[in-house]
């Protein structure tokens, strides 16, 4: 046993890089209420006040500053500090707080238009290596992307696509670093590459320089540490260091990488072991204990990535995706709630309601009570939290995975994920009426359609139609991900993640769909009721007229959800039928954040009466309005697609509700609150976004945004203050269905 | 055997403890001038089996929790008195709380149907027969037969009071109320419910005479105050 590990109770962990087992055989459940929770020193007042003034000048500003003569890197920056009371927990992306990066291997275009966006230049010396002398990953891919990924993609087909910046998606074990020391892990990392012998083919070459390359990043790491005055060579001896560590591992990731979702992974029941040492030890109180998470949690809130206008529209408001996994059971079914799954919920009474760190209860029916109660409670105050379904996942990934973004679950520092953002499935079914043909631009995208002439719909034609269209873009959208990601690990390979994954790391290819709802009420519309298509000049379908009434999903009927099911099979079997680079296996989710009002606007009418240009409902959400039965008939209805065989990166799932809707006093919302995810998670649903508000503050908001700076609410997978939203997604958000009968 | 669903709502949280499914069953023999479910008042087409009805309920079982169930409502669900009891013999055996939302004016045949639920959520409509009569088109003496059968069957009571400006806004109501309610067993909980203007497009919609049209929204503070007054009231002994 290392020095630093007295107190701890030996076992695997101690001969092999394991946390989970650490955690395991260390831990300590906590099953009652949060009433030992305390409120913030001083001290973490005093930083998020500071932040919080430099917050409100980004807000105006939209950034509040850019290093242009640094480019990301692990260890390029100097030390940077928020005030003179920033030394609980320290250090920045930096060298000031909320000021952004140029990271341009993921592509140097995006760097230019983010900075003309924001008035800044880069440095020259910069510029003129990154056009002379450095290929970027975007190059990469559009070296090789075929006509036809580059059509699909123009209009819309798939959007998204991370070939023009970071991947993300990716959740190094930042906990090793604190558990074991740098020393240690690089060690192994050395004892790995010299185990990786054999005939040098490609994939054993690309193995041995990924090693050395993470073996340097580690080093770095160490160094950039070393310049904040914290030798991390050795394991974390304390709380306060088990949390500086593990923020320093995951600091180098963001300075590192600028990838959609930088997640954190789930650091509360480890972090929970070395406070109970140090509080068993009688060398911090709680109220320290819980500045240490206070001032962590700030560290997080500020970190930033440079993006262009374009992606402001697809993803509002700024997020990073930090997301932490809270809670959850072990696989033995013991609760993994400790008081440190409390103190982190906390800090949204602490500091504020925001939007990141993306707080993630795992969730289980068996977890304690109080706990459920609380989350439920923090859920009512501060819209700002999503529940994702530890009894479904668990099975799957064990008892120490995480979420990375909002809903892809992945066990830490064993699997990666290659992220492939979304295909249309509503445009799909679209060019399987008009043959191909994009109903917006008239240009032809998919070759070997013929469009549909009837006068009326007709089911098992469109149906045929449809799924040959499917067949179709399963394989463009599984050709335009192998490139991207080849070219991605080629260009832009995250080594500071990746040193902090096992070697022999297990791969997702996680590719998406959006426009699912439409989708199934379209089918339903034209199944059930009379679809007349109305054509243009050229014979393209721009619009339909409905005669009759058809069963629409979101209301528990079979008739439709199958539709929905049907589809997402035929979808992801296509999409199995293709080799994923390096071996990965393939997955999908029904996910959408908040492109789903971007993928609305660059897609015609649909067969379901839904208006060219109308935004989709979000992930796996029923459309506006359309759920004629209530909120539980609607849950039900997204519960039935099938998360295991279909959708492993999840489904995403929205529920707003008028707080007098959830009961008629604070102690019945909550207990409603609590019925209601149990409920929706033993029908086995994978994941809820909870927003309690009325629709007169969201209202009253948009329109008057400085009224509101704190206002926080869920959207499709992750958290957003809602002046950060576009005026259409304000709009889209308030039209969503409100749960508000009285 | 088939009964009449107006509409279904899966999400009920104030008709009864917890979250509720509550059926609306269609079909009321009252015309009560601020009815907010006018569409409900003719009887639709029979068309659920008990198991079918059961069935869709039972879909939801898993957010009840310890404390919700099935809330019949309406319309006038003791008008379909042998449906709920069908339909009632499926959910008790998976254990279903069950309540009844009613006026207590049905077909004199509570007996049964009162053996099969757990709580009745009791709409008082006025106390006296002349104002009963004014405000519904319905005889008192049929709603206190019900409140015998009640009294009788030992069930626990819910008692709600729909608050109508210039109508029950007043001392004299509220003493008359208190009354009206002593002579209800097991009453564990009283709510009064500020009249709101929600169901006045219905009347437009169907194109039914609204007799509340120009009739203002119950004040909801001043609701709340009524109610703090009447419960002094009701929880004093000499009154």
């Amino acid at each position: 046993m290392k020095e630093q590990w007295n107190g701890f109770k030996e076992g695997l962990w101690c001969q092999e890089i394991n946390v989970s087992d650490f955690i395991k055989s260390n831990y300590t459940p906590y099953p009652a209420d949060e009433t030992f929770l305390t409120g913030p020193t001083d001290k973490t007042t005093k930083v998020w006040q500071k932040c919080t003034e430099l917050l409100k000048e980004e807000l105006q500003k939209r950034v509040l500053d850019i290093d242009t003569d640094h480019m990301a890197g692990i260890n390029n920056f100097a030390p940077g500090y928020i005030c003179e009371e920033d030394n609980v927990i320290v250090g920045l992306q930096t060298n000031k707080p909320l000021k952004r990066m140029v990271n341009p291997y993921g592509g140097i275009r995006m760097v230019y238009s983010s900075l003309e966006a924001y008035n800044y230049k880069l440095n020259p010396t910069v510029d003129h290596y990154f056009n002379e002398f450095r290929k970027t990953h975007n190059q990469g891919v559009f070296d090789v992307y075929t006509d036809e990924i580059k059509k699909a993609r123009h209009v819309g087909l798939l959007t998204g696509l991370p070939d023009a910046y970071g991947r993300g998606r990716i959740i190094g074990d930042y906990r090793r670093v604190a558990l074991y020391g740098i020393d240690y892990l690089m060690e192994q990392k050395k004892k790995d590459f010299s185990s990786l012998t054999g005939r040098m083919n490609n994939g054993l070459i690309r193995q041995r320089e990924e090693l050395s390359e993470q073996y340097r990043a580690l080093e770095k790491i160490k160094q950039m540490a070393k310049t904040y005055g914290f030798d991390i060579a050795r394991p974390a001896v304390n709380a306060k260091e088990a949390v500086q560590w593990t923020y320093f591992a995951y600091l180098a990731a963001v300075k590192e990488n600028n990838g959609a979702a930088m997640s954190l992974g789930r650091v509360d029941a480890f972090f929970d072991i070395y406070i109970e040492r140090d509080l068993k030890k009688g060398i911090i109180t709680e109220k320290e204990a819980q500045e240490l998470i206070d001032q962590f949690v700030i560290k997080l809130r500020l970190v930033r990535h440079l993006r262009t206008p374009e992606y402001d529209e697809l993803f509002s408001g700024d997020p990073t995706w930090v997301t932490c996994s809270i809670g959850g059971m072990t696989s033995e079914n013991k609760s993994m709630v400790t008081k440190t799954s409390y103190r982190i919920l906390n800090t949204l009474t602490n500091l504020d309601p925001a939007p990141e760190p993306n707080m993630t209860v795992l969730w289980s029916t068996e977890l304690p009570e109080p706990w459920k109660k609380y989350c439920a409670s923090m859920s009512i105050k501060t819209d700002s939290i999503q529940y994702e379904s530890d009894d479904l996942m668990r099975p799957i990934y064990g008892d120490d995975y995480a979420i990375a973004c909002c809903v892809s679950a992945m066990r830490i520092g064993k699997d990666m994920q290659f992220f492939g953002a979304r295909c249309n499935l509503a445009k799909s079914l679209l060019y399987a009426i008009n043959g191909g043909v994009d109903e917006i631009t008239g240009d032809k995208v998919l070759e070997g359609f013929l469009s549909i002439t009837d006068e009326y719909l007709d089911y098992a034609k469109v149906k045929e139609a449809y799924f040959k269209v499917l067949e179709k873009v399963a394989q463009i959208y599984s050709d335009a991900m192998n490139i991207i990601h080849y070219m991605h690990d080629k260009y832009a390979y995250e080594a500071g993640q990746m040193a902090l994954h096992d070697t022999d790391v297990h791969r997702y290819m996680a590719y998406g769909v959006a426009g699912l709802s439409v989708v199934a009420d379209s089918l339903s519309a034209i199944k059930y009721a009379k679809v007349k298509p109305i054509r243009n000049e050229q014979g393209i379908t721009t619009d339909f007229v409905i005669e009759g009434d058809f069963p629409k999903y979101g209301n528990d009927d079979d008739r439709v959800d199958n539709l929905a099911k049907e589809v997402l099979d035929k979808f992801f079997s296509e999409l199995k039928r293709y080799y994923c680079y390096r071996k990965a296996e393939p997955t999908m989710s029904v996910l959408t954040i908040t492109s789903n009002v971007v993928y609305g606007a660059k897609t015609g009418a649909t067969p379901d009466g839904r208006k060219r240009g109308e935004p989709f409902a979000p992930g796996a959400n029923p459309m506006h309005g359309r759920d004629e039965n209530g909120a539980i008939a609607s849950l039900n209805s997204v519960a039935k697609l099938e998360y295991a065989t279909c959708c492993k990166d999840g489904i995403s799932n929205t529920f707003s509700i008028v707080p007098t809707a959830l009961g008629m006093d604070e102690e019945n919302q909550i207990e409603n609150l609590v019925a209601l995810l149990d409920g929706y998670f033993k029908q086995k649903a994978h994941h809820l976004n909870v927003n309690v508000l009325k629709r007169e503050t969201l209202i009253s908001a948009m329109n008057n945004p400085e009224k509101y700076p704190l206002l926080t609410i869920r959207v499709s997978g992750y958290a957003v203050r809602f002046n950060r939203l576009t005026r259409k997604q304000q709009e889209e958000v308030i039209a969503r269905t409100f749960h508000e009968k009285m | 055997m088939k009964g009449a669903v107006d509409s279904i709502e899966t999400f009920g949280l104030v008709d009864g403890p917890g979250i509720r499914t509550v059926v609306f069953l269609s079909g009321c023999k009252l015309r009560c001038k601020y009815c907010h479910n006018p569409e409900m008042w003719q009887k639709g087409k029979d068309n659920y089996t008990p198991e079918e009805l059961a069935e869709k309920i039972l879909r939801n079982k898993n957010y009840f929790g310890n404390k919700g169930g099935v809330t019949f409502s309406g319309g006038e669900p003791l008008l379909q008195s042998k449906f709920i009891i069908e339909v009632g013999k499926i959910l008790k055996k998976e254990q279903i709380n069950i309540a009844l939302d009613t006026a207590g004016i049905g077909l004199n045949d509570y007996e049964e149907v009162l053996k099969m639920v757990d709580l009745v959520l009791l709409d008082v409509k006025h106390t006296n027969a002349h104002d009963y009569h004014e405000l519904t088109g319905g005889d008192i003496t049929e709603a206190l037969k019900f409140i015998d059968d009640l009294n009788k069957s030992g069930k626990q009571v819910w008692i709600r009071q729909v608050i109508v400006p210039g109508v029950h806004d007043n001392y004299a109501y509220l003493i008359s109320l208190n009354k009206f309610i002593k002579q209800i067993k097991n009453v564990t909980r009283i709510d009064f419910l500020p009249y709101h203007k929600l169901g006045s497009e219905k009347y437009i919609a169907l194109n039914i005479y609204n007799p509340y049209e120009n009739m203002p929204a119950m004040d909801k503070d001043k609701c709340a105050k009524l109610y703090t007054e009447f419960m002094q009231i009701y929880n004093q002994e000499n009154y």
